[in-house]
């Protein structure tokens, strides 16, 4: 994940290095091994197993579009994709609008804030699984939090009624990964040079007028990557859910995920889990090029023209 | 994936030199018994004790095979048992709960046919619960030994809450229904319910199945009869299901509940809950974190109860008729040849036995009771070993008997029936969909 953003950042002022690449290219070469071994192979067996019919334990028969046919009929599938297409939704909404306010907030030098931020980070350090079971364990409706300290307002059947459980998925996400977006911001706006700030100043401009009309612009290249990061990401949210609710109540939070992991592994049909396991490529690739496409052709234009 | 130790040892020695001789009665043949069998089971306690004391004491017996043991948490158990199956890695006991998963394994070819073995060994088989082989014989074959114990589900009932409202446990479910709003008026559940593990909200239709129709309604449906979820039985129990969650017969929240958590449990001994149906295992839960609950002899349990009009047996039940092990077809002939000599000697021998009763269930074997008294669980152990001993039927649990990938659907469709966001209709259209599959 880090990786992803460093480049997308360096990117953003590379037009001086340009000239020394093509030497050292083999510098490459380890991560491409990498990824063609962890990546590529498995990828190109999951497609192979999507034209199969495997229960995990006999033989792999061919089976042509049987499996495709089964998963692309299944009312199931639609469903899937809607609860993970609003998943991403929710938690790119809820996420990025704070994530940019705290990490301008963290971005100041003061001492206190340097102590915030290492306090912020904390929820990033912990695994999803402790996360899910922590706040399954708090959001307990005779038991839980609410119960304990008798507060109505938090008995409520949290993980039992599909709104509600689908608002604590999208809340505990939230709560994980906005330490992480923060902190990408917080390095963007590290990187905005001060003198742009004291010309707008100098010009009368308030708090909140710099923000719209520096900070922000000047974070485009930082919000499209971490865009990227929590899109791309959401598809593929699984821990986390199936610990939370195991895809309930009902099926009010089967993310795609989820599904292609009950299927598999749960129903024994190897087949259509690849199957969805290849729309998953699918619709993560096109989800990532169409945010580098939302970067413009310039993604490697500097922001910075006439400093 | 990291697969342990065991696993990769008992792969490593497919190749080794086949040993002559080996009769059905297994004397140690001993000279180059290097290899040893393997067996992963279950990590939940108290029953993790006793199946390694069980390995101890066959190990200090055999010196020259011995059994390697490997535990996991239930539902990390039941991944990894299938996906070493599925690489050729299985260790060479198989630890599971019969039914369709066992047909699974069969149908792979990855575990040995032991319908001979029982016919050498008569006197073992004799041994043990008649009832318990139903879900160990495929086809007619039989492919796993039955072992450790038979656990009936059972209606659980707090004393105290019944006394707080001054009512009488269920005969019927009439009674039933009327409970539920006293309880409710009284700001008592009338039912604890883990809803989330689904497979608890299926031992409710097993038994509304059963008591309504006998067991020849879900038979049709596991002998693959077209279009027999649509039996007007089906139809009416499940509509009698969704009358009693929606006249809030279960714990607010019920569907957020697992009972990998013991919350379930813990609802009925706090006094949240007046009753529970579950499964004969939660005895031993309760007794362990209830407190004075079941010491105090709070707790009562009765089968369940008929309903009016319903033509099923009430003497019936349905559970886990045992838990069964069965060898790996890929193990080496040493391998299997221990595993044999640990089924006919320590599995289910005296100690064993003896010490299953000391969990609070009842082991399957003929005659365990007399083992009970003295045990100062002794009343319940009786109860159940009679509700076994009695049944008409005992059936075995509905995800444990279909196909992985119909239980599977049967699970997800129950989820949505006890979330009235499927109609019984819609729950018998689905189901009549992968019927056989």
């Amino acid at each position: 994940m880090s990786a992803v953003a460093t480049s997308a950042t360096a990117s953003a002022k590379s037009g001086d290095d340009r000239g020394r690449g093509g030497s050292l290219s083999w510098m490459a070469l380890p991560a491409l091994v990498f990824f063609a071994g962890f990546a590529v192979i498995p990828l190109i067996g999951v497609l192979v197993l999507s034209f199969t019919s495997w229960d995990g334990l006999g033989d792999i028969n061919f089976a042509g579009f049987d499996a495709w046919r089964a998963v692309l009929s299944d009312p199931g599938l639609p469903h899937a994709l809607w609860v993970t297409f609003l998943v991403m939704a929710a938690s790119w909404a809820v996420q990025t609008p704070a994530s940019i306010l705290l990490g301008v907030f963290l971005a100041g030098q003061q001492r206190y804030r340097a102590v915030l931020s290492v306090l912020y980070f904390i929820p990033l350090l912990l695994s999803s699984a402790a996360i899910a079971i922590t706040y399954k364990a708090l959001l307990d409706p005779n038991f839980g939090l609410g119960a304990g300290l008798k507060l109505p307002l938090l008995t409520q059947d949290w993980l039992g009624e599909p709104l509600l459980a689908f608002g604590v998925v999208i809340f505990v996400v939230s709560w994980q990964f906005i330490p992480f977006h923060s902190l990408i911001y917080q390095g963007g706006v590290r990187q905005i040079p001060r003198s742009m700030y004291e010309a707008a100043e100098l010009d009368g401009a308030g708090r909140v007028r710099t923000f719209f009309s520096i900070t922000l612009p000047q974070l485009k290249y930082t919000i499209i990557t971490s865009s990227t990061l929590m899109v791309a990401g959401s598809l593929t949210f699984f821990d986390l859910i199936f610990v939370l609710t195991a895809g309930g109540p009902g099926d009010a939070t089967r993310v795609l995920a989820l599904d292609m992991y009950k299927r598999g592994f749960q129903a024994n049909l190897m087949g259509p889990a690849s199957a969805i396991a290849v729309i998953l490529v699918f619709v993560g690739l096109a989800l990532a090029l169409f945010l580098r496409r939302l970067g413009g052709r310039d993604a490697g234009h500097s922001q910075l023209d006439g400093m | 994936m990291g697969l342990p130790m065991g696993a990769a040892l008992a792969a490593c020695g497919s190749s080794g030199p086949t040993q002559a001789g080996a009769g059905g009665g297994g004397g140690g043949t001993g000279g180059g018994g290097a290899g040893s069998a393997t067996y992963w089971y279950l990590s939940t306690q108290p029953q993790e004790g006793v199946r390694t004391r069980t390995i101890e004491r066959f190990n200090k017996a055999n010196p020259n095979g011995k059994i390697t043991g490997t535990t996991f948490q239930n539902d990390a158990f039941k991944t990894k048992i299938k996906t070493a199956i599925g690489a050729g890695q299985a260790p060479t006991l198989i630890w599971g709960w019969g039914g369709g998963t066992l047909r699974s394994y069969v149908q792979a070819g990855q575990v040995d046919d032991l319908t001979s073995f029982f016919d050498e060994n008569t006197a073992l088989k004799d041994r043990l619960f008649p009832s318990s082989f139903g879900a160990a014989t495929i086809d007619g074959k039989i492919y796993a030994m039955p072992c450790e114990t038979m656990q009936p589900i059972v209606l659980y009932y707090d004393k105290r809450a019944f006394e707080k409202i001054k009512a009488e446990p269920p005969q019927s479910w009439g009674d039933i229904m009327a409970l539920v709003p006293k309880f409710n008026a009284a700001g008592i559940a009338p039912f604890s319910l883990g809803g989330q593990s689904r497979w608890t909200n299926m031992m409710w239709l097993e038994f509304l199945f059963d008591r309504m129709g006998g067991p020849e309604v879900f038979q049709a449906v596991f002998d693959g009869e077209k279009d027999a979820w649509s039996n007007p039985i089906a139809i009416d129990a499940l509509t009698k299901m969704q009358d009693l969650i929606k006249a809030d017969g279960f714990i607010k929240g019920f569907s957020s509940i697992t009972a990998d958590s013991n919350a379930d449990q813990a609802l009925l001994y706090t006094g949240k809950a007046a009753m529970m149906l579950h499964g004969g295992w939660t005895y031993g839960g309760m007794k362990q974190d209830g407190g004075d609950f079941v010491p105090g002899g709070n707790l009562g349990y009765m089968n369940f109860p008929p309903i009016d009009g319903g033509t099923g047996d009430p003497s019936n039940t349905v559970g886990n008729p045992g838990q069964y092990i069965s060898i790996s077809s890929k193990a080496t002939p040493e391998q299997k040849e221990i595993a044999k000599k640990f089924f006919t000697t320590e599995l289910m021998g005296d100690q064993a036995v003896k010490e299953w009763v000391e969990t609070g269930a009842v082991p399957i074997v003929n005659g365990a009771d007399k083992q009970f008294t003295g045990s100062p669980d002794a009343d319940f152990l009786n109860f159940a070993y009679g509700i076994a001993a009695n049944a008409k039927t005992f059936a075995q649990s509905w995800d444990q008997a279909l196909s992985p990938t119909a239980a599977e659907v049967l699970l997800d469709n129950i989820a949505k029936l006890f979330q009235l966001s499927i109609s019984p209709q819609q729950f018998t259209e689905n189901m009549n969909a992968v019927i056989g599959k």
